[in-house]
């Protein structure tokens, strides 16, 4: 820490000793470092950092655009962590890197306000890539300044993704090489192949001209977020005397000669862009949302009304066979009738590899597990899952299969097993889509579990198409009369005994 | 009015209702309706979805946004969460409230989609660095997955710090009546955030203190919140309690089969009795020593290789026997395992 550039304070009360006072600063600084733990009047920037110039030219800005109680700075971490000592505006300190990503969420709560992500070389070209990128791609509405000094300053010169091919750090001792470090890392032509920044330019502070494009560039860049108009970015080539190892004069110099050949200075990007406005949300209330949609409450049916005191089902097939669906319908009915329901899905790539099973309790006392280990009724809608789940089966229940006849050699004895041709029945109703509902028909039937009007609200609700309905429908009454008319069936007995 | 509805999307109806309006993340099975939901929700009432590139990256965005004092969240599974850890003891270093919801799947590494309640550690002991607690709210329904979000963010905004509503696979993804109504809940005053106005410009929010003695300060207020949670935030459940000698301790998924398995086990003679820790941070030590004072034995049951019995021995303290059992790799005890289990710790009482 030594002299530096912005840091001398003109107010009288701030004067100190042995400083000599060289120009008044924005008052967008603090007039005296308060949060710094001393020297209170001074940047803690060493003589001839960019840091130190960068800051004023964004101070400076802001004054001018008088957006000093709309802006918020998000500071880094790298030799300007402490940017807020400085900035009297509002201030977010954040992890290394993630400035972009702090900004997005800033500046989405606060449309209106203007967002600076302040960052260095490591920072946002190294840990942070990923976030100035997507930042960028988004066209998040914030201001970045990329302070460019191709090294690490704050962790004492290590290597940075932007350091030069041959230059030395303590982590390239030989000086970078290709061979093991890559060549350096060129953002803003990168950030330029994305469509939604509307603002992209480096500069240097190499000499004053260059310091003079650097204080337009910031001034479009803030401007810019004053007006809402999306993504900039500026880059500052930047010098770094004491990691440099040379006196502030020959680290310009440096600038000029070494990184400006290196990192061309140019506008990448200076257009205004116009977002498609396609597909906006409709507007809704919570209440809207969190209560769902009002016609599938009914009026529930006595639950006392049914023969068991809870009964678990599980529904087994191929995925597309609607199993998880039929487990959602009887839930619902469930529901509808007062019960205490849960329904429980196999997920994930389970179900993308093509066999789904669900499994459903309805039960008139609160419900502990809502795993079915012993279901007292299963629908297999196919041969894999009759053999899969058919031994769970608890004593004397039932096996609701899909098929029109077993399997060959397939024999069980705790369990009594109905067949159903869904598929036959669905395709003779015209749509193989329904054979799910028709199992469902033919399992009210067959348990007496719940009602068949209430699976007609059920699907009223949900099924707003008239003849996909009309469908349903008739699927729902033909399961039922295949089991009336084909198959003589038991009561489903209750583990523990329970009948009514 | 009762609705059918998925653990995940309760999540959503319960922030919606909390006055929740931003939500960062990235999918994840099986925590991936959380963020659908949020999508098809949030823009609808003016709020803000994105979908981040990373969970870094969605965890700072929720930083952003509660730097600004929005009521903001996340959620995803365990290789989410691992990579949130950095940002989470940012949040927790820089007090900013905000509601992470972990439904655990099975790890380490890539493991497996199924239900797993091995990110315990990870989300109540920590995992990121630095001394901090997350406020953990552990559901075990789908009536709680949108009653304990809502509270969450009462939590996360009183004691200005992350909550975590960890959960697993099983109840995110199953579905039960969800019976909520619109009602107002207010958000506190942020007079602390960052919302670039004027009267918000002297506002700084940060997790750094460069002076020991300031960082020292700062996490000695910390603790102070933290002991203030203990005291006043502890929720749990006990079931059938009152004459047992068997205790079963366990949350979420499992204290459901557990459920089961004590009604079962009940009905055949046994005097077992549950406890449900709801609050896994602060953990609810005071009344399960008193639970457990009344009973001969402990048996804590986990989809883990024990985590939560380390928090149940430490209330303990050598004052009761205390047995474990856990499944994992996605492998979730059916009732008549559990009851089993409880059959043989029973006999071994004396
Ligand atoms: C996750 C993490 N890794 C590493 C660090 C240590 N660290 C602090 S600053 C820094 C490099 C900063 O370099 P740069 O972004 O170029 O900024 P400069 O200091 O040069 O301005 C590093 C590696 C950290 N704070 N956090």
């Amino acid at each position: 820490m030594a002299r530096e550039l912005v840091g001398i304070n003109a107010h009288p009360e701030a004067s100190t000793d042995g400083y000599e006072v060289v120009h008044s600063k924005s008052e967008v600084f603090y007039p005296v470092y308060e949060r710094k733990t001393d020297l209170k009047h001074q940047t803690h920037y060493c003589a001839g950092c960019g840091h130190g110039v960068v800051h004023k030219l964004i101070a400076e800005a802001i004054e001018e655009l008088g957006l000093q109680d709309r802006t918020i700075l998000v500071s880094p971490v790298g030799c300007s962590v402490f940017a807020y000592y400085y900035f009297d505006v509002g201030n977010v300190q954040v992890a290394h890197g993630r400035a972009p990503a702090a900004a997005t969420g800033l500046h989405r709560a606060c449309p209106d306000k203007v967002v600076i992500a302040y960052q260095g070389d490591g920072d946002l070209a190294a840990i942070g890539t990923a976030e100035i990128i997507h930042a960028a791609n988004r066209g998040e509405k914030i201001a970045v300044f990329f302070v460019n000094n191709a090294i690490y300053g704050m962790t004492g010169g290590q290597m940075a993704p932007t350091t030069l091919v041959d230059q030395k750090s303590t982590t390239s001792p030989w000086g970078r090489r290709p061979v093991n470090e890559g060549f350096p890392l060129h953002m803003a032509e990168m950030l330029s192949s994305l469509q939604a920044p509307v603002y992209i330019e480096r500069v240097a502070l190499s000499d004053n001209k260059n310091i003079m494009k650097a204080r337009r560039a910031v001034r479009k860049a803030l401007e810019l977020q004053r007006d809402g108009a999306g993504f900039s970015f500026v880059e500052i080539l930047s010098p770094c005397p004491t990691i440099w190892g040379k006196d502030p004069v020959e680290a310009k110099r440096w600038v000029a000669e070494k990184m400006i050949p290196n990192f061309p200075l140019e506008v990448f990007r200076d257009h205004k862009i116009e977002l498609p406005t396609n597909n906006a949300p409709p507007h809704k209330t919570v209440a809207e949302l969190i209560e769902g949609k009002r016609e599938e409450a009914a009026a529930p049916a006595p639950a006392s009304a049914h023969h068991y005191r809870e009964l678990g089902i599980k529904i087994a097939g191929f995925g597309g066979q609607g199993v998880l669906l039929l487990g959602q319908l009887l839930a619902e009915m469930g529901m509808r009738e007062g019960l205490e329901v849960s329904w429980l899905p196999s997920y994930g790539p389970e179900m993308r590899s093509g066999s789904a099973h669900c499994q459903v309790w309805l039960s008139k006392e609160k419900i502990g597990s809502p795993l079915v280990s012993h279901p007292q009724v299963l629908v297999a809608m196919n041969e894999m899952s009759l053999r899969k789940f058919a031994s769970e089966v608890a004593p004397g229940g039932i096996i609701l299969y899909g098929r029109d006849q077993l399997p060959e050699d397939f024999t069980i004895s705790q369990a009594q097993v109905v067949c159903i041709p869904a598929s036959e029945i669905a395709d003779r109703l015209g749509s193989a889509k329904v054979g799910n509902v028709v199992m469902v028909g033919a399992l009210l039937e067959a348990t007496e579990c719940l009602h068949t009007t209430t699976a007609m609200k059920v699907l009223e609700a949900k099924v707003k198409n008239a003849n996909l309905l009309e469908l349903d429908r008739q699927a729902l009454e033909a399961g039922r009369i295949y089991i009336d008319h084909h198959v003589a069936v038991g009561a489903v007995a209750q583990a523990d005994g329970f009948t009514q | 009015m009762r609705q059918l509805c998925k653990g995940n999307i309760a999540v959503i109806k319960g922030a919606l209702l909390a006055g929740c309006r931003a939500y960062y993340g990235y999918p994840i099975t099986p925590a991936s309706e959380i963020a659908e939901a949020a999508a098809l929700f949030f823009p609808e009432i003016g709020g803000t979805f994105v979908q981040a590139e990373s969970e870094t990256a969605s965890i700072n965005m929720v930083y952003g946004a509660a730097a600004a004092g929005m009521r903001v969240m996340t959620a995803s599974s365990g290789p989410g969460l691992s990579l949130m850890q950095e940002g989470i003891s940012y949040l927790a270093g820089a007090e900013l409230p905000c509601v992470i919801v972990d439904v655990m799947r099975a790890g380490p590494g890539l493991g497996n989609i199924a239900p797993e309640q091995s990110d315990y550690f990870a989300m109540v002991k920590g995992g990121g660095h630095g001394n901090y607690r997350n406020l953990v709210l552990a559901p075990a329904s789908v009536q709680e997955m949108a009653e304990l979000t809502i509270l969450a963010f009462d939590l996360a905004d009183k004691y200005r710090n992350p909550a975590i509503v960890l959960t697993d696979g099983y109840v995110g993804q199953m579905m039960e009546p969800l019976d909520l109504e619109y009602r107002e809940i207010a958000a506190p005053e942020k007079p602390w955030a960052v919302k670039g106005t004027p009267e918000t410009r002297k506002n700084f929010v940060s997790s750094i203190y460069l002076e020991a003695d300031d960082l020292e300060a700062h996490q000695r207020r910390m603790e102070a919140k933290y002991i203030r949670a203990q005291q006043n935030e502890t929720r749990y459940e006990q079931y059938h309690t009152e004459n047992a000698e068997l205790l079963v301790v366990g949350y979420g998924i499992v204290s459901r089969v557990l459920r089961s398995a004590v009604d079962e086990a009940r009905r055949l003679g046994i005097k077992v009795g549950l406890f449900r820790p709801i609050t896994l941070w602060p953990f609810p030590t005071e009344q399960l020593k008193l639970a457990a004072a009344r009973t001969q034995k402990v048996f804590v049951v986990e989809l883990s290789n024990g985590q939560m019995v380390e928090d149940v021995r430490l209330a303990l303290n050598g004052t009761r026997p205390v047995e474990f059992y856990g499944r994992v790799g996605g492998n979730v005890p059916s009732v008549e395992e559990l009851v089993e289990k409880i059959e043989e710790q029973s006999a071994a009482l004396v």
